[in-house]
């Protein structure tokens, strides 16, 4: 029988109360008194040298408070960016400056030129059109390749080039991997792209700076996955304002899916403005503008090729990929092609020599930085499609040729310098074929070429390292920042529990999945835990949610500091009933001598920990408070294997995902219900990837899809009823829950099912000619495909 | 949005003397104009609303047998209320946009506004509906005239839209994936007199009548009879959902779909 409460329960998310019924408490529901409001004048051009911004007519304009440009910020930082890459000849990568206001020239459409701040938004708006701009308009770079070619015109006029960084991993194994394609009895080769995306949270970006006088602090309400994070990077990179004196403040956050990782200008724009302007400063985000200043997420081309033997093993793995950086370095951009993405191009496979090279390019687009997965799914979407593709080529089952190339011994260390701790692929795929009914698929096949219609299957298995730490490694790797996470469990003198804890939910159900782990190590009842999140002031320095790290990494630190509770507790328990704190067992709640029916209830221990009368003063300290921060010793791996069946139309081209299931291995699971629901919305974001999403600019950098309109974000009726399954467990090895995070896992493994499943589809009609059709597989472009 | 005067007058007359007015502008559902508006690209002084008019709203049958449709009747009035006079038409209007652009948008404004990817225009056309204004009535042959242009005179109000009904009828739309708007529609109606072919979403000129296909469908109401026609890829819409090529495949695509589901 299921559990009905602790570690692998179901109760439903109680945050769902109050967001489904309009009482959540978004960055937008708040208002401070005296609150002004700003408008973003951005660039309608892609690239200009900004002569002249002229705001005098516009700062005369009817409640305008005060017109800010780039000149305003000559004296303050820019924006860091948090991650340093080495280039294959041992150089940093090249980094530019990134103005919170243009300055010199405009790099993208939508760089924020002039904010302009008034009593009402309307005035803003109204006065921004006041504003006369001298632009002296340049040729953009929009393409990658063009854009590292010589002669090109440069993004930034103080590099030497458009290039980023030129990166190659592992470099010394370059030459052998060179020569194992030398010798090899196969050769698959694969050109991809791999779509630009637009990440769409349902809560668009929103900003509130505040400035408090009488105390010299700063507040910044604004939507964010790392509240900390924004005040070490704002505070000491960007506006030079201490921790003690700046509050971050990230309360219900409505979808963030990556793109609210990052510190934006619009940030920095309002804490600025209020100290500045003695008055709150507020920002909210029209969807048009999210379009073009949110940062974007994938947006690599690659080229892929793998080497196998006469018996089909793989041998060697050689990639190149074109890596878009957009017009400056977001956050943590430089990051996302190299160590998120080259350390994973072993995928579940035993290929004993594998060279990456990634070309990051400045483009005259929006900055490009992780979005759910980040680089994991990039470097999945290549591997399972090029596997795909030899298969065909070989005339082998692809099932059957991933299952002999799977890696089966672990701990198992790839030669892109992970160590994959624990996995079973055998056993997914096992679970796969089984849920997926294959042995079906020949019949359902029929059915569907009744009906004129052609059917597919597409199969794939992932491998991502997540739970982002440990913070040696990631330091040795180019990250400016460790990647810890820290909790404080307080106990409350009645027994209830306030737990602080730095990850940051914005939609994963941490404040029910979280109590669960703790309820379940005291006995408790879920109801008297509560998880406090989101605020700098209340809570130690906390990295954040991103990576699927909350519940590998957070949820570790909460165990830890848990630990030192019942330790303490233990005490005050053996104290209370004379007894030895060896001898204390906690059970329901409630603390036993072993071997006796002597008991004290968690209540009478937590009362004593703060009415001290009969307590061990000369021992303990009264109170019940604990801190842990938690640093694991390596990513957790979760892995899976995927299956997608889908009917193409062959008249319009037009696919329709028929059945989706998912195989996963998560390790242990806390809440069955939340860990599917994170899934179900992984795979939907990957369908919208495959199917339906993509982001384009035209030559000149003016972005075509800057709208629902034109930016095709999947709906209900675009995904299937999934059939998802988290029974293959392998505990990670090393942190206390043995979990390994779930959050990414649908968005990196579905597209390249759905890919291979359309093309299934097409070589079942004898289209055997389209080896591959480039994301999103709109109706246009498959039937442009099968006809070409 | 820039600030404007609101009216919303009860009677044609009170409408048509309110937007006698310099810079006013006819307001039906606001499905367009209303983000038009929202994104600062139209600035009307004033605006006059069309939906308090009574006499403008509903679906009835006249004497002579048509389908009579009040200028400010919501898409899912019309999708209720048309549906067992003419169900082509009624299901038509069940797919526009989602439950809240139907029950704002009304006929009159998808008609006046004529959008090149817009349903209605495709059925009023393919039926030979007559598009009464506080003037005149207007055939559809004569009404439509180009993207977003119509025979409409400035201030003049498209008060009901006569359909004939047909023996039999079909709309078949090809979604664009992220607007939902037709990438190509092609509504298909059977009278005594002849079959109708308007195809909307698909060209430069708007929605327009495929004469080739009548003719064939008017000797034989079959898809088989379309076999071999198709119309010229130039002069179609070209974008990044669909090319020219596409589009032009589809409305012999969509055609066949429209008879086969008629027939």
């Amino acid at each position: 029988m299921p559990k009905d409460h602790g570690i692998g329960a179901s109760p439903k998310r109680r945050e769902d109360l109050r967001f489904l019924t309009g009482n959540g408490n978004y960055t937008d529901d708040i208002n401070l008194y005296g609150q002004t409001y700003v408008h973003f004048l951005r660039s309608d051009v892609a690239h200009g040298r900004l002569n002249k911004v002229d705001t005098a007519a516009a700062a005369a304009m009817p409640g305008v408070v005060r017109i800010f440009t780039g000149a305003d910020f000559a004296g303050v930082g820019g924006l860091p960016c948090g991650w340093q890459v080495t280039d294959k000849h041992g150089q940093p990568m090249q980094e530019p400056g990134h103005p919170v206001l243009a300055q010199g020239k405009v790099r993208h459409v939508g760089d924020p030129i002039a904010a302009i701040v008034a009593e009402t938004y309307e005035q803003a708006r109204d006065a921004a059109e006041a504003i006369v701009l001298d632009i002296e308009e340049l040729p953009a770079v929009i393409d990658m390749k063009a854009a590292v070619k010589d002669g090109a015109p440069k993004v930034h006029d103080e590099l030497t080039s458009n290039l980023c960084y030129d990166w190659g991993f592992v470099e010394e194994n370059k030459a052998a991997v060179d020569e194992a394609f030398k010798s090899a009895a196969h050769v698959t080769t694969l050109e991809l792209v791999n779509n630009r995306l637009v990440a769409n949270p349902m809560e668009p970006r929103v900003a509130v700076g505040d400035y408090n006088r009488s105390t010299d602090e700063s507040t910044l309400y604004t939507t964010s996955q790392n509240p900390h994070v924004i005040r070490l990077l704002m505070g000491a990179f960007v506006l030079g304002i201490p921790e003690h004196k700046l509050r971050v403040v990230a309360p219900d956050v409505g979808g963030g899916f990556g793109t609210k990782i990052f510190h934006y200008a619009e940030e920095a724009f309002c804490t600025f403005a209020a100290r500045q302007l003695k008055r709150p400063v507020k920002w909210t985000s029209t969807r048009s503008e999210a379009f073009m200043s949110d940062a974007h997420g994938r947006d690599h081309v690659t080229k892929i090729e793998l080497a196998l033997d006469k018996d089909n093993n793989f041998t060697a793995l050689r990639t190149e990929t074109y890596a878009n950086m957009g017009a400056y370095l977001s956050t943590f951009a430089p990051s996302v092609p190299t160590w998120l993405h080259g350390t994973l191009m072993a995928g579940n496979y035993r290929t004993p020599l594998i060279y990456v090279n990634v070309k990051a390019v400045f483009t005259n687009t929006v900055p490009v930085d992780a979005y759910r997965g980040a680089g994991r799914p990039e470097a999945t979407y290549q591997l399972e499609r090029v596997i795909d593709k030899a298969a065909r080529e070989l005339g082998v089952d692809p099932i059957k040729l991933r299952r002999q190339n799977f890696i089966t011994q672990f701990p198992y260390a790839t030669p892109v310098a992970v160590e994959y701790d624990t996995g079973d692929y055998v056993a997914t795929m096992d679970k796969l074929e089984q849920i997926a009914d294959l042995s079906g698929f020949a019949a359902r096949r029929k059915a569907s070429e009744a009906k004129g219609k052609l059917r597919g299957l597409g199969v794939n298995c992932y491998i991502e390292a997540c739970g982002i730490a440990p913070s040696n490694l990631v330091g040795q790797l180019g990250a400016r920042a460790g990647l810890y996470e820290s909790a404080t469990v307080r106990v409350n003198a009645t027994g209830s529990i306030s737990v602080m804890t730095g990850s940051h939910s914005h939609g994963q159900g941490h404040e029910t999945a979280f109590p669960q782990v703790i309820a379940e190590m005291l006995g408790i009842d879920e109801s008297m835990i509560e998880i406090v999140h989101g605020d700098t002031a209340k809570g130690p320095m906390g990295m954040g949610t991103y990576g699927s790290r909350s519940l590998a990494v957070g949820g570790s630190a909460m165990v830890r500091a848990t630990e030192k509770i019942i330790n303490k507790a233990k005490k005050i328990a053996a104290h209370l009933m004379e007894a030895s704190d060896a001898d204390i067992e906690v059970k329901d709640g409630k603390f036993h001598v072993a071997g006796t029916d002597k008991s004290v209830a968690w209540g009478d221990v937590t009362l004593a920990a703060y009415v001290p009368h009969n307590y061990p003063l000369e021992d303990i300290e009264p109170g019940l408070e604990e801190t842990a921060f938690y640093d694991p010793s390596n990513f957790t791996y979760p892995s899976g294997a995927y299956c997608c069946e889908v009917e193409v139309d062959p008249d319009t081209g037009r696919v329709t995902i028929e059945r989706f299931s998912a195989a996963d291995d998560f390790g242990n699971i806390i809440n069955p219900m939340i860990v599917s629901g994170q899934v179900h919305g992984g795979i939907g974001q990957g369908i919208g990837q495959a199917l339906l999403e993509g982001c384009v600019y035209d030559d000149n950098g003016q972005l075509l899809t800057g709208s629902y309109m034109d930016y095709a974000m999947p709906r209900a009726s675009d995904v299937p009823f999934y059939t998802v399954d988290h029974s293959c467990v392998t505990p990670c090895t090393h942190n206390p829950l043995g979990v390994k995070g779930c959050g990414e896992a649908g968005a990196i493994g579905s597209p390249p099912a759905v890919v291979n499943a359309v093309i299934d589809a097409l070589h079942s009609a004898g289209k055997t000619h389209v080896t591959h059709i480039d994301m999103p597989l709109s109706p246009n472009r498959v039937w442009a495909a099968m006809n070409a | 949005m820039y600030n404007f005067e609101f009216v919303r007058p009860t009677t044609i007359a009170d409408a048509v003397a309110a937007l006698g007015h310099e810079g006013a502008q006819a307001l039906g559902g606001g499905q367009t104009l209303l983000p038009t508006m929202k994104q600062r690209l139209a600035s009307p002084e004033k605006l006059v609303s069309l939906t308090g008019i009574a006499e403008m709203q509903g679906v009835c049958i006249s004497d002579d047998g048509h389908l009579c449709i009040g200028g400010a009747t919501p898409h899912a009035v019309v999708a209720r209320e048309a549906a067992k006079h003419y169900p082509a038409l009624a299901g038509l209007a069940s797919h526009i946009g989602d439950p809240a652009v139907r029950n704002r948008g009304t006929i009159g404004g998808s008609l006046a506004n004529n959008d090149p990817s817009a349903c209605y225009p495709s059925a009023a056309l393919g039926s030979g509906a007559v598009i009464v204004t506080n003037t005149r009535r207007i055939a559809a042959d004569d009404y439509f005239q180009g993207m977003f242009t119509t025979a409409l005179q400035d201030g003049e109000i498209i008060t009901e839209v006569r359909f004939p009904v047909p023996e039999k009828a079909s709309y078949q739309k090809f979604e664009q994936p992220a607007s939902r708007f037709a990438l190509v529609g092609v509504f298909v109606a059977k009278y005594a007199d002849g079959v109708r072919v308007a195809v909307t979403g698909a060209s430069e000129e708007g929605v327009f009548r495929w004469s080739e296909a009548e003719a064939a469908l008017s000797k034989s109401f079959t898809a088989d009879a379309l076999n071999g026609l198709t119309v010229p890829a130039d002069g179609m819409i070209g974008d990044l959902h669909g090319s020219k090529e596409y589009r032009a495949h589809l409305v012999g695509v969509m055609t066949k779909r429209a008879v086969a589901a008629a027939a």
